[in-house]
């Protein structure tokens, strides 16, 4: 059975700092171990788009979306390597798109960290899956695999500014003991008041949210 | 049902801006149409399920999504679905291929079966579009889901009738 990574250089939360640290006015969208450690470490930016509870693999549709509709603003999406591997077609769908405002930030621990730990499909195999390579073949206009600190911390700034769509591929320590997603507001509440924020207007009108806290893993 | 050239002009009253989905035999070419349009952008997905996260994200934006995929795709979106309609509460609307229906006497198709119980069982108002002249029907059901904030969906007859 393969194993998930022991070991990589970087750290989610250390990574993410960076991220932060960088992201300007840029719209940032997280999901699973990304939303878990954003809403932990950083107060709210009216610009953050939180995706939980998800539905897996579809947070970076998600970012698409939001590229398409506001593309004077840089869109940020992060997402796991088993989120992706969920709907790897999502690669393809993005490239074919081809917003230049849109970047793809992959956290790869070769894990599903939030029910355990438990190794990925291609975690472990040999040849290792590239998932910078398969984003390059897919036709995204810029393509960067990064697995230390320093590089990231002194590249993040100039990548996520790049003529997009960007994939940014983080290789990081899988944290299985992280715990889940804080308590948070509801989810349609959350939407609301980032498409407010997006617009710049009254929210659109929505149907009414059912209350779901603590909210739900995988 | 409608032609390529119709269908746009449709979608453009409707203030769709962004349509999202997979073709089938019937849409094929009203993806050809949207492909070119000026006033629509075509966003094509790899799988149905994508075209509701990617709604979804136009919809937050400020778009006018439209979902146009077949019942077929329904199957497929589950998740996707539920996710962008319920947790997060996003009123999208769908035109949805209903394969086989003008066959339906004949056809042992069994997205007959499932096609509508599955929107029963999702909670989604529909209307069912059986020929080109009902477009009013449509219309007013995406004003009518526009105007309310709830999802919606367009289930349009398929077959050769």
């Amino acid at each position: 059975m393969p194993k998930a990574r022991a070991q990589a250089p970087i750290h989610l939360v250390q990574a993410l700092d960076v991220l932060s640290e960088v992201r300007e006015n840029a719209v940032v969208v997280t999901s699973m171990g990304s939303a878990r450690e954003w809403v932990r470490r950083f107060d709210p930016h009216p610009f953050d788009f939180v995706h939980v509870p998800s539905s897996m693999g579809q947070t970076p549709a998600i970012g698409l979306g939001i590229a398409l509709a506001q593309p004077a603003r840089r869109v940020i999406t992060c997402v796991g390597d088993g989120s992706l591997l969920m709907n790897l077609g999502c690669l393809a769908t993005i490239a074919a798109a081809k917003p230049e405002n849109f970047v793809l930030i992959v956290f790869d621990n070769g894990a599903y960290e939030v029910t355990g730990g438990q190794p990925t499909p291609v975690a472990g195999g040999a040849p290792q899956f590239d998932f910078a390579m398969t984003a390059r073949a897919a036709g995204f206009a810029e393509v960067e695999s990064l697995d230390n600190l320093a590089d990231w911390r002194n590249q993040a700034s100039q990548l996520i500014h790049l003529p997009g769509p960007v994939c940014l591929v983080l290789r990081v320590q899988a944290n299985p003991s992280a715990g889940p997603v804080d308590r948070l507001p509801p989810a349609g509440e959350r939407a609301r008041a980032f498409a407010a924020a997006l617009q710049g207007d009254d929210a659109p009108r929505h149907p009414p949210d059912s209350s779901q806290s603590p909210e739900p893993g995988t | 049902m409608w032609t390529p050239a119709e269908i746009r002009t449709h979608l453009v009253d409707m203030g769709v801006t962004h349509v999202t989905g997979v073709p089938d035999s019937t849409f094929g070419p009203w993806f050809d149409e949207l492909r070119t349009s000026s006033e629509i952008r075509l966003v094509p997905v790899c799988r149905e399920g994508e075209a509701w996260g990617v709604a979804a994200g136009l919809h937050l934006g400020g778009a006018i999504p439209l979902v146009l995929i077949q019942c077929t795709g329904l199957f497929e979106s589950g998740d996707a679905l539920r996710n962008m309609l319920y947790d997060l509460g996003l009123p999208l609307y769908a035109i949805i291929g209903y394969r086989n229906y003008l066959n339906r006497a004949a056809s042992s198709d069994s997205t007959l079966r499932f096609t509508e119980p599955i929107l029963l069982a999702w909670g989604i108002d529909y209307v069912l579009i059986e020929s080109p002249d009902q477009i009013g029907l449509l219309k007013d059901h995406h004003r009518n889901s526009r105007r309310d904030a709830v999802p919606g969906v367009a289930l349009v007859a398929e077959g050769r009738g």
